[in-house]
């Protein structure tokens, strides 16, 4: 039976969510943070199944598809969003959303 | 088994690191569709296909299908484009990336104390399903309430 260091596949999730959260950071345009943010959420879900191979359990796969719905019905929702701030200032600039100045 | 983990490991780094640097939105798609399924071998090979069919379809297939349907609807063009390049200096990627860095370095610390092997044992697609219709059958409601709660507030939000 062949082995993965366990450490290897958390290294990889962390990596990438690493990078999804730098997209999240820089970018102004807002499909591309949505984007950022299906990075990161795959990240967890791929921590998750790193960890069920190394517990050899399946709640970390039910874990996973019950991030996969999450991640779906976000995009739908954000999409929507999008649409509508595209609808209102003609412009996807995350910037120009600044008017409640907190 | 072993070789195709890193190979993947390393294309899904490099194809998610092309999205964040990326100015054109859909080759930033495509890159994304590629790590998508870069880690759905991944999952392959830690002995989860059912999970790695799932990230193909659902990720790969239907959700980047509906951000290029949203990215039609759009029609951003070159204008965006061009607004897109003046936004991303490499200056903008100083801080976010030192800060990432420092997470990510403690991540490792933490991590380099584990010191484990994971023999790759497949989980099939029938444990998966014993459990998500035993003990987990609440939360499959739940998720199709969430779901069916997305639809519709997707379905009034975009609406004119």
């Amino acid at each position: 039976m062949e082995t993965i260091p366990v450490e290897h596949g958390f290294i990889l999730a962390g990596i990438l969510f690493c990078l999804g959260l730098i997209g999240v950071l820089t970018r102004r345009n807002v499909v591309f943070v949505l984007m950022s943010l299906e990075i990161m959420l795959n990240a967890s879900g791929l921590a998750f199944i790193v960890a069920a191979a190394r517990w050899e359990h399946a709640e970390g796969q039910v874990m996973f598809l019950m991030i996969l719905t999450l991640a779906a019905a976000e995009v739908a929702v954000g999409l929507g969003l999008i649409i509508q701030m595209f609808r209102q200032f003609q412009t996807v600039d995350i910037n120009v959303l600044s008017e409640m100045k907190g | 088994m072993t070789l195709l983990f890193y190979l993947a490991g390393a294309i899904a780094i490099l194809a998610t690191f092309a999205v964040i640097v990326q100015t054109n939105i859909v080759h930033a798609l495509l890159y994304l569709i590629l790590s998508l399924l870069a880690v759905a071998a991944i999952f392959y090979v830690l002995g989860a296909p059912f999970a790695a069919v799932l990230e193909a379809i659902v990720y790969a297939g239907a959700i980047l299908v509906l951000f290029l349907f949203v990215i039609m609807m759009l029609n951003l063009g070159q204008h965006t484009r061009d607004q897109e390049k003046g936004w991303l200096t490499g200056r903008m990627f100083l801080a976010p990336g030192v800060m990432s860095a420092l997470l990510l370095g403690q991540l490792l610390n933490v991590l380099s104390q584990v010191d484990q092997d994971m023999a790759v044992t497949r989980v099939g697609v029938m444990e998966v399903s014993a459990l998500l219709f035993g003990p987990y059958v609440l939360a499959v409601e739940l998720a199709s309430i969430l779901l069916l709660a997305g639809l519709v507030s997707a379905y009034h939000l975009a609406k004119r």
